[in-house]
């Protein structure tokens, strides 16, 4: 994978996820966060948001990417998309804050290519804080696969429910709490 | 919570798309209603067939046509972000300078003394009613169509959304409105498509946001 570079990665590992690769749409969404987060921290760097609004804005991309996968054309390329996206939750972010984009995040696209770091470890981030709104059921799934690394099938025996039950409740309490960021930004 | 916790959430849940025009559905629903409620509600004129060799006629038909394959097109591409939109903005001017020029050719080939009926017409709020209310379930639809969509800007998408509806319940209801005149398409058909563009942008800001 090293040689490719990243459109061709990114459209390879999303197309392969669209077709029920889980595998594939992990390593794409592992990949995806680091550059993001250069991306989303230039775009934002002029209006002096803290880094914890920058990881917000990441998160909250990585969620629409998810919810809205069905819109990316996988006959076109796939980059263009993903920043769009970014933008977009960039300047959501920015009219919560009351302040305005000044450098255009597509124009980055290009800088892309950086020397990987490790996360910032947010410890509290907007997305958590939204998590304990969301109703019980939809909120342990979650909390047992994102905060304690539980599988679909550890999730579904130590809550005593069906793995098809765990997989509704987790699609529904991401869906959920994207609309409790959307919500909290108007 | 961590990025790398929300990616754990996230892969457990892989997206699984069918592609395919699904997503259109709605839309569809919407736009048989309304012709649905056409055929129910409402009849050609009396005089199509003399009608349909007349050039105010297929003008006012053909710019309503126009102005919604011009919506349509400008829409499918704000719907998914990050394409690029093209001329298609442009093509939405094309339907306009259309009856422009009708309204030019009107106004020097009839007497002035004849304007202000051709423009007052025989039923400017039957237009004003009718095409609204036909929009609604197209609007409707486009709406729910939208929602399932990514467009970056619910506002204007919204607006768009409206005049794709507004102008194909025109073409509707320009079959059964006796009046071809340009000076009165222009006027109360465009404002008719207008309210329903005006309702859609409204439509858009409290449910295309995302």
């Amino acid at each position: 994978m090293l040689l490719l570079d990243r459109e061709t990665e990114w459209s390879l590992l999303m197309r392969a996820a669209l077709d029920g690769d889980g595998e594939a749409y992990a390593r794409f969404l592992r990949s995806l966060a680091h550059p993001l987060r250069i991306l989303v921290g230039r775009g934002l760097a002029r209006a002096r948001l803290s880094p914890g609004d920058v990881e917000d804005v990441v998160q909250e991309t990585l969620l629409a990417i998810h919810l809205k996968a069905a819109t990316w054309d996988r006959s076109g390329p796939i980059v263009p998309w993903i920043a769009a996206i970014a933008r977009h939750k960039a300047v959501d972010m920015l009219r919560r804050r009351h302040r305005r984009l000044e450098v255009a995040i597509d124009d980055l696209v290009g800088d892309w290519e950086v020397a990987e770091e490790n996360a910032p470890q947010i410890t509290r981030s907007e997305l958590q804080t939204l998590l304990s709104r969301l109703p019980d059921r939809q909120q342990q799934v979650i909390r047992s696969i994102s905060l304690d690394g539980g599988t679909i099938a550890s999730t579904a025996s130590a809550l005593g429910i069906s793995e098809g039950a765990v997989r509704v409740g987790l699609h529904r309490g991401l869906k959920a709490l994207a609309d409790q960021a959307r919500k909290a930004g108007s | 919570m961590r990025t790398e916790d929300l990616i754990n959430a996230l892969a457990a849940d892989p997206p699984a798309v069918r592609p395919g025009p699904g997503a259109l559905l709605p839309l569809a629903a919407g736009i048989a209603i309304m012709i649905l409620g056409y055929g129910i509600l409402l009849d050609a004129r009396p005089d199509i067939a003399e009608a349909a060799r007349s050039a105010a006629f297929i003008l006012k038909l053909a710019a309503a046509a126009l102005l919604a394959v011009a919506a349509a097109g400008t829409l499918v591409r704000l719907a998914r972000p990050g394409r690029s939109i093209g001329p298609w903005p442009y093509a939405l001017l094309l339907p306009i300078l259309l009856l422009g020029g009708g309204v030019v050719a009107t106004i020097a080939g009839t007497p002035a003394s004849d304007w202000g009926a051709r423009l007052v017409g025989t039923n400017a709020l039957a237009c004003l009613t009718v095409i609204p209310a036909l929009a609604a379930a197209p609007l409707a639809g486009a709406i729910v169509w939208l929602r399932s969509r990514a467009p970056t800007r619910p506002a204007s998408v919204g607006a768009l959304a409206g005049i794709l509806a507004g102008s194909l319940a025109a073409v509707l209801y320009g079959t059964t409105c006796i009046d071809d005149s340009p000076l009165f398409v222009a006027t109360w058909y465009l404002l008719a498509i207008a309210t329903v563009a005006a309702a859609g942008a409204l439509l858009g800001q409290r449910f295309l946001r995302w």
